[in-house]
């Protein structure tokens, strides 16, 4: 991100050191994570410590230090999801991908997340991925889910950009 | 259509939108609910439009994207208008048929109604449903009747009239008095009473005061903030409006979790339009009171939910709370006054308002008046929002409304108030629901999550689960709760993995003791209690796991045994492939060989469960 | 002044004050780690803890954040409070068994087991060096990151404080004792944060007496001749 891109972002905000939760936010969202510059930047225009930034900046799980993976595999840890076998659904995507919940693959291909409680508890266990939603999980359809956004394959069939 | 400045003007304006809608044009409305989403109700919707615009009569026909109707299980929901014919578990290939045969020619299609689970009859309006007779939908009704990014519906069904009355027939103290004598205490779990907390406010010194919406719904398992701020913002606006009228604040946040964008996107457009019309900004509706509200986005950190913690993360700071003996009322957001509300709490104040808190109490018990929204979900048939009257039992509820447990399993108990509440057993099944016996009872209201459990549910489990949760949202700050979460989950894990030892239950309540009574803030004071909950009621379970090693409700996975019963198994490997150690062995049926029974090396064995689940001759046994 | 009762004895506090000064003012002890009378009370160690009664009710709270109230009467060692003092100590020493002021601490309340998996903790998160380090010194080097169970007071970014001044202010107001600062030849290292100085010579006694980089801040901040910073503070009295 240049530091325009930044600047600009600040200035929606009016320069209010108060909103550094919203700008990070902005950045996050762009970016898919928060670059160790961009944060530094961020410290001198708004005339905040790197130390409070970088404290700001790990509290929150909306942030993250590392790049994200081109896909973000998001698996409903709420309770109703938990209930209904939700912990199995994380284990399986965790030996099919290596990976624990806040990791990305090597390859960056997956970044595997839990959140508690996506909404969606009717159709529990629940997993996001790129913002489709997968009801009805089940250890025994993980495989076949993550198939679909395999590399090799064409990405993703949820028609997004 | 410019601002509207005074409330003959509002009342003009509200008649005139009722005066274009004919009530007897057919209108398709489609639940556009988190839980119809998740149901694909947007390929629905875009069906019907499709349908809509190739038909030669097509036109003049509505359609309108409503808010949440509360019963996901059965989602995508539609709704015919005039007759409301509720159609449920729709596809996109049933918009055509729909439109031809209900919409053109009020034929009812039986295969798409609800159909009732054991005398099998169909249902064919919404009200007639069991899962909504017993409900009383007071705040959560208006959801299906209104688009939410549109304010003409909320004010064709009546909307903005309560902030009109107070702003121009109520002094703000009458509007306070009115508030306390509705009873209307805090639906975000605390249960304070929100009038006292206005009033305090409003008597604190100081000249900028500010009101905010906590709509940092963080428990797991509940949604009825985000599909009440998605589907119906404007109730949530009108409360605030009266609310800072009253107290003399003129600024305004509604704090809403980053997990819940388009919750976000709603009510900034309700925002929007509302300056538009002049109901937010400067000189409100003409009354000389200025007031206006800003979003603010929680960072994804549970404990924002605490007050002191959302108003250091407005502030621009890190989500640690603060020691609140001097209270948020009277020094808050930047030291200044600030009455924080729940999403609910405030849109139970245009009911008050406008109903009159003596017909407002004639709903609920002695200490709790009005209605709660509950998200009924886990074990139950009819998984969803719904809003009953206080006092209304759980049976009715988990029975009567949630149609009792799937199949025919046993009730076990029922998790209300989330992290910070506890399970109530089936000896209690019939507590009526309301602040104090659930209190009373060892848990909590809380936001409203209610998670059914039946036999198949570990109560240990669930503790565990939940200290997991909290443990995971702590801040970190107070050695009780850091520590406290840390050491209640280290135990619960070594007890579900088959290393529990006697003392274990003692040292739990020991824990739990100092975690509730020296912890900071609210989510350590209250985060021992779904341990000491499951431990009161089911002590026996725990005793299982640790003596015995066992885990009766087959949850537990290291106390698992899992074996393939011989006379059973078809011989058809498909367990034997989906074993991630290779722990199956056997020999596979063909054409030419019998094969042989497949057999699982419980040494390999990582109780992973794969070969349960994908057996389909249940020869896979579980103990 | 404000009058209240602390364990029957009669004392007086400023009205901002707090329990916990005033006690210790009067020759009260009461354990705390968190506590540091040159920063605002934390409330994070839980140590504290005493038994305030007010208008006829009772409630345990901590004495740092409990503000100075007329006609309270605060107890400091009742059954309660001396059960929940020595859990919490118990749960600071999981954490960080190794320190020798925690294990004191527990001994002298009695606490002679841990019932908890040991950790190998060093820090016990009172959070004071930061603390001091924003308020006092306003170098803002260091803060707590993460949160939870993983919450640390580290560097921004982990690695080297880079706004670091060594002052030392941090090694001295720690309780446990766990950051250290060394000097060897014209270097000046805060261990814990990876900091290394090169420190300036005395125009007058040829001693190193502070880092470079601490005086350039100071230059920008506090308008003095240039003298000052060419000399140590020995020298200059």
């Amino acid at each position: 991100m240049t530091y325009e891109e930044i600047d600009s972002i600040i200035e929606r905000y009016h320069g209010k050191e108060s909103a550094i939760l919203a700008i990070l936010q902005d950045i996050q969202a762009k970016e898919k994570y928060l670059p160790k510059e961009t944060l530094e930047h961020l410290g001198e225009r708004l005339h905040i410590p790197s130390s409070k930034i970088y404290r700001i900046a790990t509290f929150f799980r909306a942030f993250s230090l590392m790049p994200r993976g081109r896909h973000e595999i998001i698996v409903c840890l709420g309770t109703a999801c938990h209930v209904r076998g939700g912990q199995r659904v994380i284990d399986q995507f965790t030996m099919e991908l290596g990976i624990r919940s806040g990791e990305t693959t090597p390859d960056r291909n997956f970044t595997l997340e839990t959140v508690n409680c996506l909404g969606v508890c009717a159709a529990g266990p629940v997993v996001a991925i790129d913002g489709q939603y997968f009801g009805k999980m089940s250890s025994t359809k993980v495989e076949e889910t993550l198939k679909k956004f395999r590399p090799g394959k064409k990405e993703g069939t949820n028609g997004k950009d | 259509m410019g601002k509207i400045s005074s409330p003959q003007e509002l009342e003009r304006y509200q008649n005139e939108i009722l005066s274009k809608r004919d009530p007897h044009q057919p209108c398709v409305t489609v639940c556009g609910g988190t839980g119809c989403h998740a149901s694909g109700c947007h390929q629905v919707i875009d069906a019907f439009r499709k349908v809509l615009q190739d038909h030669s009569q097509g036109n003049g026909i509505n359609i309108r994207v409503t808010g949440c109707h509360g019963f996901c299980e059965r989602g995508p929901l539609v709704v015919i208008y005039p007759q409301k014919i509720l159609y449920q578990r729709v596809k996109p290939e049933d918009a055509r048929t729909i439109f031809e045969e209900t919409v053109l020619n009020g034929k009812v299609i039986e295969s798409l109604l609800y159909d009732h689970p054991t005398t099998g009859t169909r249902i064919v309006h919404e009200e007639e449903v069991p899962f909504y007779q017993k409900q009383m939908r007071i705040i959560f009704g208006n959801n299906g009747n209104i688009d939410p990014t549109r304010i003409e519906d909320y004010l064709a069904v009546g909307g903005y009239r309560a902030l009109s009355k107070a702003l121009f027939s109520m002094t703000p103290e009458e509007i306070i008095r009115e508030v306390k004598k509705a009873n209307l205490r805090g639906r975000g779990g605390g249960g304070f009473p929100a009038g006292v907390k206005w009033e305090t406010c409003k008597k604190a010194p100081g000249d900028i005061k500010y009101v905010i919406c906590n709509a940092d719904e963080g428990d797991p398992g509940a949604y009825m903030d985000r599909s009440l701020l998605e589907g119906n913002p404007h109730s949530v606006l009108e409360g605030m409006i009266i609310g800072a009228y009253a107290i003399g604040s003129h600024e305004g946040y509604v704090y809403v979790r980053n997990e819940y964008p388009l919750a976000v996107v709603n009510i900034g457009i309700a925002i929007q339009q509302d300056r538009e019309l002049g109901l937010l900004g400067e000189n409100i509706l003409g009354s000389k009171f200025d007031f206006d509200v800003q979003i603010s986005r929680g960072g994804g950190a549970f404990v924002c939910g605490e007050s002191t913690a959302l108003m250091a993360s407005l502030e621009g700071n890190v989500g640690e709370p603060r020691a609140k003996h001097i209270h948020t009322v009277v020094s808050g957001l930047w030291d200044r006054p600030s009455n924080l509300n729940n999403v609910e709490t405030w849109a139970n104040v245009p009911v008050i308002i406008e109903r009159g808190a003596d017909r407002y109490t004639q709903i609920g018990t002695e200490g709790s008046k009005g209605t709660k929204i509950f998200s009924l979900v886990g074990k139950v048939n009819n998984t969803g929002l719904v809003e009953v009257p206080m006092g209304i039992t759980l049976r009715e509820i988990v029975y009567d409304i949630g149609g009792g447990i799937p199949g025919g399993k046993k009730f076990k108990a029922v998790q209300t108030g989330g992290p910070s509440g506890g399970c109530i057993p089936e000896s209690l099944i019939n507590l009526p629901v309301d602040f104090d016996r659930l209190t009373e009872v060892g848990s909590m209201m809380g936001s409203g999550g209610m998670i059914v459990m039946d036999e198949s549910t570990c109560m240990v489990d669930v503790a565990k689960y939940f200290t997991n949760f909290l443990k995971d949202e702590s801040c970190g700050k107070c050695t009780s709760c850091r520590e406290g979460t840390k050491r209640m989950h280290e135990i619960l894990t070594e007890i579900t993995e088959g290393r529990g030892k006697p003392e274990h239950i003692d040292l739990l309540e020991e824990l739990g003791w100092v975690t509730a009574e020296t912890s900071l803030c609210g989510l350590g004071q209250t985060a021992p209690n779904p341990v000491l909950s499951t431990i009161r009621y089911f002590r026996d379970e725990y005793r299982e796991h640790i003596i015995n090693k066992r885990c009766p409700a087959k949850v537990c996975r290291v106390l698992l045994r899992y074996r393939i019963l011989s006379d059973v198994c078809t011989r058809c490997g498909r367990c034997a492939k989906v074993c991630p150690v290779k722990a199956i062995t056997g020999k596979k049926k063909t054409k030419k060989e019998a094969g042989e029974p497949f057999q699982i090396d419980t040494e390999k064995c990582i109780k992973c469960g794969m070969c349960f689940e994908t057996c389909k001759f249940e020869a896979v046994e579980v103990q | 002044m404000i009058p209240f009762v602390i364990d029957g004895q009669p004392v007086e506090g400023r009205e901002d004050g707090n329990l916990l000064e005033v006690a210790l003012d009067s020759g009260i002890e009461i354990s705390h780690l968190c506590y540091n009378e040159s920063v605002k009370p934390y409330g994070a160690c839980r140590l504290c803890l005493v038994e305030v009664v007010r208008n006829g009710r009772s409630r345990m709270t901590t004495a740092c954040t409990y503000p100075v109230i007329e006609g309270i009467e605060v107890l400091t060692r009742t059954e309660k409070v001396l059960r929940a003092r020595r859990m919490i100590i118990e749960l600071i020493l999981a954490m960080c068994p190794g320190d020798k002021l925690i294990q004191d601490m527990a001994r002298k309340m009695g606490v002679h087991e841990v019932r908890f998996k040991k950790e190998d903790k060093d820090c016990i998160l009172c959070g004071l060096c930061g603390r001091v380090c924003d308020e006092v010194v306003g170098a803002h080097a260091i803060q707590f990151a993460f949160r939870g169970d993983r919450k640390e007071m580290i560097p921004p970014f982990g690695g080297e404080a880079m706004n670091c001044i060594a002052c030392g202010a941090c090694v001295i107001v720690c309780p446990v004792d766990v950051i250290r600062m060394e000097e060897e030849g014209d270097e000046r290292t805060i261990i814990r944060w990876k900091r290394t100085l090169k420190m300036k010579q005395c125009k007058i006694c040829g001693n190193y007496f502070a880092p470079w980089f601490q005086l350039e801040k100071f230059k920008e901040q506090v308008k003095l001749p240039k003298e000052f910073f060419d000399v140590c503070y020995t020298c200059r009295t």
